[in-house]
C-alpha cells in the first residue's frame, strides 16, 4: 500500500528497542493465537507432532519468526533486498499463501497490544501495521 | 443462522458487561481514525481531526464512540438474530450515511485491539476467536441491506 515514511522508521525502531527484550514471549504468542483463531492455518503445520498452539515446536517456530521481524527492523530503509533470501524460501519452498502474512501481522498487533497497552498508542499501530505491511510484501516478492 | 456455542456466547456477554462503553468505544474510534486515516472521510463535521492527540481529545469522537458500543449492545442482546436487529442500521449506512462497509472490518480490527488492551491475558486465543467471530456477524449483518 504506502511506503514507509522517515517517522514510520523511526517510530517502529523506537519502538522495536523498547519491545525487541521480549521478542521471543511475543513471537511465541502471536504464532499460539493465530493457530487458536485461524485454524485454517495449521495446515502448514502438519508436519508437527503435536499442533497444539503452546507446543515446542510451536513456542520454536513463533521465535523464528520474531527474529526474522527484528531482522527486518534492521534492514527497513530496503526490505525487498534485504529480505531477498527469506522471500524466496516462503517463495519455493514453504510456499505460504501471502494472505496469511496479513493474518499473522494482525496476532503480532494483537499481542502487542496485550503486553504493551500503554506504549502500544494509535501512533506507534499505524506506524508499526505499516511496517508489517512493507516486510509481508517483501516476503511476497519472489512468489512470481 | 449463526449457531453459538455456550462458550461463545458467555465470552461475549461478559465482555461487554466488563468494558466501559465510553472508554472503549471512543478509544477504538480514534485508533481507526489514526491507523486508517481514509475513515475520517465520514467526519468531516467534527472539526479537529489533525493529528493523534486532536483525534484522541475531540469530543464528537468520543460521543461516537460511545454510540458505536451501544449500538453493538443490540448485537449483544440479539445473537440469534443479529441480521434482522441490524436492518435499519444497514439501511440508515448504506443510504444515508454511505459508509463503504470494507470501513466496518476497519473498525472492527481496532476494537479488537483495544479490547485485548484492556482484559490483558484474560484476551486468550479462544476469547479473541469468539470476539472475532461476534464482531464477523456484526459486521456481515451491517453490510447486508446495501444494493
Amino acid at each position: 500500500m504506502t511506503s514507509l515514511t522517515a517517522k514510520d522508521k523511526q517510530t517502529v525502531k523506537a519502538f522495536w528497542a523498547k519491545v525487541s527484550g521480549k521478542s521471543e514471549d511475543i513471537g511465541a504468542a502471536a504464532v499460539a493465537r493465530m493457530l487458536v483463531v485461524y485454524p485454517q492455518t495449521k495446515t502448514y503445520f502438519s508436519h508437527w507432532q503435536d499442533q497444539s498452539p503452546h507446543s515446542a515446536a510451536a513456542r520454536k517456530h513463533g521465535i523464528t519468526v520474531m527474529m526474522g521481524v527484528g531482522d527486518a527492523v534492521t534492514k527497513i530503509d530496503d526490505l525487498k533486498e534485504g529480505l531477498r533470501e527469506l522471500s524466496e524460501l516462503h517463495a519455493f519452498t514453504l510456499r505460504v499463501d501471502p494472505g496469511n502474512f496479513k493474518i499473522l501481522s494482525h496476532n503480532i498487533l494483537v499481542v502487542m497490544a496485550i503486553m504493551f497497552p500503554i506504549d502500544f498508542t494509535p501512533d506507534v499501530h499505524v506506524s508499526l501495521d505499516k511496517f508489517l505491511a512493507a516486510v509481508s510484501l517483501a516476503l511476497a516478492e519472489k512468489y512470481r | 443462522m449463526v449457531e453459538w456455542t455456550d462458550f461463545e456466547r458467555n465470552t461475549i456477554q461478559d465482555i461487554f458487561s466488563r468494558i466501559e462503553y465510553d472508554v472503549v468505544g471512543p478509544a477504538a474510534l480514534a485508533r481507526c481514525l489514526v491507523v486508517y486515516p481514509w475513515t475520517q472521510r465520514y467526519f468531516g463535521g467534527f472539526g479537529n481531526l489533525y493529528n493523534a492527540a486532536a483525534i484522541k481529545g475531540n469530543p464528537m469522537v468520543s460521543k461516537h464512540g460511545t454510540t458505536i458500543l451501544n449500538g453493538l449492545e443490540r448485537a449483544v442482546k440479539n445473537m440469534d438474530d443479529i441480521t434482522n436487529t441490524y436492518a435499519e442500521l444497514s439501511v440508515l449506512h448504506s443510504e444515508k450515511l454511505h459508509v463503504d462497509p470494507d470501513n466496518f472490518k476497519l473498525l472492527a480490527d481496532c476494537l479488537t485491539i483495544v479490547v485485548a488492551a484492556q482484559l490483558g491475558n484474560e484476551f486468550t486465543g479462544e476469547v479473541q476467536a469468539a470476539f472475532q467471530k461476534f464482531l464477523a456477524v456484526v459486521v456481515s449483518a451491517l453490510g447486508r441491506q446495501y444494493r
